[in-house]
This record gives structure tokens, C-alpha cells and sequence, in this order.
């Protein structure tokens, strides 16, 4: 045996990669089968799971419901759909104004002096390495009708002398999209930074010699060659925004309830795992078509491994 | 044609983007200096406070920590020792045993060929492309399944009963990191040159030999990065330690989060700015390895 590991390559890769896979098989592939599973069950009146093969859960989902307010035996309820939906719109949203946002900082950091990029970009590793639920923490201090922002803007008010209400902010769809925003920001720099500071100097030359302005040569040179690190971002920024809900619980409140919330809830306050199994299915399809698409569509490389 | 030059705009919004960073970070600060025990509005720094809570009316105490009361006050509250030991606790171990094992695999995908590799590599991408909650109660909906068959095959009572715990969440824990511990060290391992590798065995060193004095030493920065950079996602986890822990094991971001949903107090702050601090000397750690390891590649 030991002789045979010695001697065959295939073995020695085989017994070198055996405890990692083995252990993502029973915490990643397993989990997801059992999640499966889990499903097509129904909810056990003490909160547990039976085992049925019933599609039920997922027709609840798509808004068939069986308890009607005219009492007909089903009806189309929408509740599920519309949660479905203002999580991806959430996430899209999320994700265009991080790319906004993004661009330009990477760009300022990719153009730098390469002793200043490192600095720079440290700059925006911090706030990412600070808490998660300590970020979120920090927006409900800003956002409070008793917090930062209001004292900024009544002070502002009271020096033109104009009258002010504090505003409502935190508990609103714009808390929760501001919440996001900041959550997952830096990781949309990291990627378009990778990419951006890649692309040879020599090409922004050839550009300008060839009589190209400014903004032509961010269009047919920057951007093209920087789309990897957008779309590698978007991956980083779209997936985590679809599933979160932390962000939504702390800043929307009871207001903006997400996919999150929902298969959150069936686990632990509502207790039907089946149909938060079911949930987190449809949830998991979703961002995996979304990626498969958009990745087949643009292509994305080592940018990933960046962040 | 400057190379440096960057328009007036692009400027003016990389000043603003980072604002936006920093501004939350700078008022949470502020905040764990506040005078306010609701910390509702600030009420200037802390020298002395207002215990209006317990009394009515305005009760000045002085504090004997001076401005730094809600960071004394933290050293008090045993909940948050607890949770700051389970929190290092899941983390070291998690953190040893996948940069070990995701060390192995890095070596296996990069250098070898083998029957199960495409599984292994295709395990390895899925926890990127899906969202943690996915993850995590598929995870719970595993421990319970497991944990309930366990104990009634063996008639399990009492504390002998399996349940979710710290161990289930060290568990977990090393599940996702395995796969950026295992990307770090890969990248590592495409830089390297193979004609050292040549050269010691046409010296007469045998394979372990040569792992173990110039493999490994070569390698050495992609894994403490990876190490710590696996460490650091522990300590910042939350949905995976939400569903995966038990009572006793409770975590910081799981302490916190328990708080905000109730109450929110100067504590919470001086809670987070130390751990900013102790996040922020980690990644510094992380930088210094990193610039090192780039000049090494160089040299």
C-alpha cells in the first residue's frame, strides 16, 4: 500500500485531496441533496419535517394558495412572488450603484503612483474587514431619526433658518439599499482594480496618438478591457445582496422583507423548514441563472480570486 | 502623456467613495465615547454620566474610567467574554485545520492528476456562487437530521446528546474557508519555479526532502496569507455560526446582533471600535506578508 502511494501520482494527488473534498461533500453537496429533499416535505404539526414527495411548497411559492379570502378552494396569492421579486430587484439595484460607485475609485487607485496604490487600496480593505452586523450597526446610528445625518441636516436648516422636520429614514427600502451599497462596495473595487491595472500603459499612448479624446479612449480601451473585473465584482456583489438578510432586518424592519428573511424565518420563528428548504432552492436557481448568464455572456477570470 | 493624470472628476468622486467608507466607521467611534447611556443622541464625551435609566431625572455619576467607561464596562459584562472566547475559540481551530487540509488540496489541483479532481475543484467553486443562507441551513437541516438519528439509535441522554454547538459551528466554519484557503495557495503554487524543485532532487534529496526544504519554505507566505485571511472571515461570519450555533456557543456578531434587535447602548460601540482595532492590526499583518513576499518574487 504504502509502496503503491509512493510510486503512483494519481494516488498521492488522490490522498492529498481526499480530506478537503470529503469534508465539501458532507458540509456542501450533502447539505444541498438533504435541502432537496426537505423540499418536497411537509411541516409536522410540532414544527419538524415529514418526509412526502408533494410539490406543494413550491406551488406556494408561485402564489397558489389554499386559504382563500372568499373561501374557494385556491386562489393566487402574490405575497411569495412579490418578496422573489424586490429581492432581485434589490440586488440589481445593489449592483448598478456599487459599479457606479466602484469605477472611479478603482480608476483613481489603478492610475496612482505604485507606491500609493497600495495604500489606497488598504483604505478600502478596512471598512471590509470591520464587522458585518458593526457596518449595519453603524448606518442604524446614522439613519435614526435622532442620528448623525438629521443633526447635519437640522443644523444646515437652522443656519438658513429654514424649518425642519427630522427625517424618516431607517425602516425604509432606501435604508436597506444604502445598507447593502456599503456592505458589499469593496467587493466591486477590488476585481475592476485588479483588471484596470493590468491594462499597459503603452495602450492609453497608442490611443491618444491615434487622435482619440478622453472619453473615446475610456470607451473602446478602459472599459472593454476592464470588463472582467465588473463582471467577476458583480458575482461577488449580486449573489451575497440576494441572500442577505441581516441588512433588510436591522435597516428595513418590518418594511422590506427579502428571499433572506423569509427562508430565515421558516427556520427559526415560523418553524417549516420544508418550505424555507423550498425557498432557498428557488433562491439558490435564481442567482446560479443569473451568473450562468451573465458569466457566459462577458467571461470572467482570475479577477475573482482577488477579493 | 502622464500616466498618473487623472481628471478633476474621477478625483472628486474617489474623495467622496471613500467618505462614504469612512463616515459610518468615524461615528461609530465617536459614539463609544458618549456620555448617553440610551446613546440615542450624543451628549459629549464621557467623564461623567447620566444614569437616568435607574433613577429619573438626571443623576450625574462619575465614571472611574473616565472617557473610556463603556470600554471598562465591557471587561465586566461576562456575556461579551463568553462570546469573545467562543469567537477565538472557533477560530484558531477552524483556522489550523483549513489551511492544512486546503494546503493539501492546493498541492493536489495544481501539481497532480486524479480521478476525483474535477469533483474536488467543482466542490470547491460552489460556495462562491451560492448565497450563504443556502449554505447554512442546508448545514442545520444536516446537524439536526444527523444529531436526531444519533440520539435515538443510542438512546442518548443528557448532555451526551449530540447538539449544535461549538463544535458544529467550528465544523461549518472550516467548510468555507477550505475553499479560499486552497485559491490563495494556488496562486502561490502557479508562481513557482520547478527548476529548484529539479535541483535538490538531482542532488540527491528525496521527494519529502525537497517538500519540506524548498517547497514549503517557498510557499510559506501564500499560506499564512491564506491562513489569515481564513481566520478573518471567521471572526467576521455571521450566517453560518447564526445556524449552526447552539446555547454556550455564541459568537460576537451573534451577541451583537442579539443586542440591536433589543437595545442599543455605548457598549455595542466601544464593542465594535475594539474590534476594529484588532481587525485593522490583523489585515496590517496580512499587508506586511504580502509586500514581503511581492519583494522576495522580485529579488
Amino acid at each position: 500500500m504504502l509502496k503503491r502511494l509512493r510510486e503512483s501520482k494519481s494516488m498521492q494527488g488522490t490522498f492529498l485531496a481526499l480530506p478537503t473534498t470529503l469534508w465539501m461533500f458532507v458540509l456542501l453537496i450533502i447539505p444541498l441533496i438533504l435541502t432537496l429533499i426537505v423540499s418536497f416535505g411537509k411541516r409536522s404539526p410540532d414544527g419538524n419535517v415529514i418526509y412526502t414527495f408533494s410539490f406543494d411548497n413550491y406551488a406556494r411559492l408561485i402564489g397558489i394558495s389554499h386559504t382563500c379570502a372568499d373561501g374557494s378552494a385556491t386562489c393566487f396569492d402574490p405575497l411569495y412572488i412579490n418578496i422573489l421579486w424586490r429581492s432581485l430587484t434589490l440586488a440589481f439595484n445593489t449592483t448598478v450603484v456599487v459599479i457606479l460607485m466602484a469605477y472611479p475609485l478603482s480608476y483613481f487607485i489603478a492610475r496612482a503612483k505604485p507606491a500609493q496604490r497600495n495604500i489606497y487600496l488598504f483604505m478600502v480593505l478596512i471598512p471590509l474587514w470591520t464587522n458585518f452586523v458593526i457596518r449595519v450597526y453603524a448606518w442604524m446610528m446614522l439613519l435614526r431619526k435622532e442620528g448623525a445625518i438629521n443633526i447635519i441636516i437640522g443644523w444646515v436648516a437652522s443656519l438658513l433658518h429654514l424649518p425642519f422636520t427630522p427625517l424618516e429614514m431607517l425602516y425604509t427600502p432606501g435604508a436597506v439599499l444604502v445598507g447593502m451599497v456599503y456592505e458589499f462596495l469593496p467587493f466591486m473595487i477590488l476585481p475592476i482594480y485588479t483588471s484596470l491595472e493590468k491594462i499597459d500603459g503603452s495602450l492609453y499612448e497608442a490611443a491618444a496618438d491615434l487622435g482619440a479624446n478622453a472619453v473615446r479612449t475610456f470607451l473602446r480601451v478602459t472599459l472593454p478591457l476592464s470588463m472582467p473585473g465588473v463582471v467577476a465584482g458583480t458575482i461577488l456583489v449580486f449573489v451575497p445582496v440576494m441572500g442577505t438578510f441581516v441588512v433588510s432586518d436591522l435597516l428595513g424592519g418590518k418594511q422590506v422583507i427579502l428571499v433572506g428573511n423569509l427562508i430565515q424565518r421558516q427556520f427559526l420563528d415560523a418553524r417549516d423548514p420544508a418550505f424555507g428548504s423550498a425557498a432557498s432552492l428557488i433562491l439558490m436557481v435564481m442567482t446560479l441563472i443569473v451568473t450562468y448568464f451573465y458569466t457566459r455572456k462577458f467571461g470572467f477570470g482570475e479577477e475573482i480570486v482577488a477579493a | 502623456m502622464n500616466p498618473h493624470r487623472r481628471s478633476p472628476w474621477v478625483v472628486a468622486a474617489s474623495i467622496l467613495v471613500y467618505f462614504f467608507l469612512y463616515a459610518p466607521i468615524v461615528i461609530l467611534i465617536l459614539y463609544s465615547f458618549n456620555a448617553s447611556k440610551t446613546n440615542i443622541k450624543f451628549e459629549g464625551f464621557i467623564t461623567e454620566y447620566s444614569d437616568r435609566v435607574q433613577m429619573q431625572g438626571s443623576a450625574v455619576v462619575a465614571s472611574p474610567c473616565g472617557p473610556f467607561h463603556w470600554y471598562c464596562d465591557l471587561t465586566k459584562n461576562s456575556n461579551v467574554m463568553g462570546a469573545t472566547k467562543n469567537t477565538l475559540t472557533i477560530a484558531v481551530v477552524a483556522t489550523i485545520v483549513a489551511t492544512i487540509i486546503g494546503t493539501m488540496a492546493a498541492l493536489a489541483l495544481q501539481r497532480y492528476d486524479f480521478k476525483i479532481k474535477p469533483f474536488s475543484q467543482l466542490a470547491l467553486y460552489i460556495p462562491i456562487v451560492i448565497p450563504e443562507i443556502v449554505m447554512g441551513i442546508g448545514i442545520l437541516s444536516l446537524f439536526s437530521q444527523a444529531f436526531g438519528w444519533i440520539n435515538d439509535a443510542f438512546h442518548l441522554t443528557g448532555n451526551a446528546r449530540l447538539a449544535l454547538g461549538i463544535g458544529t459551528v467550528t465544523v461549518s466554519h472550516i467548510a468555507f474557508m477550505i475553499p479560499f484557503v486552497t485559491l490563495v495557495v494556488q496562486a502561490r503554487l502557479q508562481g513557482f519555479d520547478k527548476s529548484f524543485e529539479e535541483a535538490a532532487m538531482d542532488l540527491g534529496a528525496n521527494e519529502w526532502i525537497t517538500f519540506w526544504r524548498v517547497t514549503f519554505p517557498t510557499i510559506l507566505p501564500g499560506i499564512l496569507s491564506g491562513a489569515l485571511l481564513a481566520f478573518t472571515l471567521s471572526l467576521d461570519d455571521f450566517v453560518i455560526t447564526f445556524f449552526t450555533n447552539g446555547p454556550g456557543s455564541t459568537t460576537l456578531p451573534i451577541y451583537v446582533y442579539g443586542l440591536l434587535r433589543r437595545i442599543i447602548s455605548p457598549q455595542v460601540n466601544a464593542l465594535s471600535t475594539v474590534w476594529i482595532l484588532i481587525v485593522f492590526t490583523a489585515v496590517m499583518i496580512l499587508q506586511w506578508i504580502q509586500s514581503r513576499e511581492s519583494k522576495t518574487v522580485k529579488a
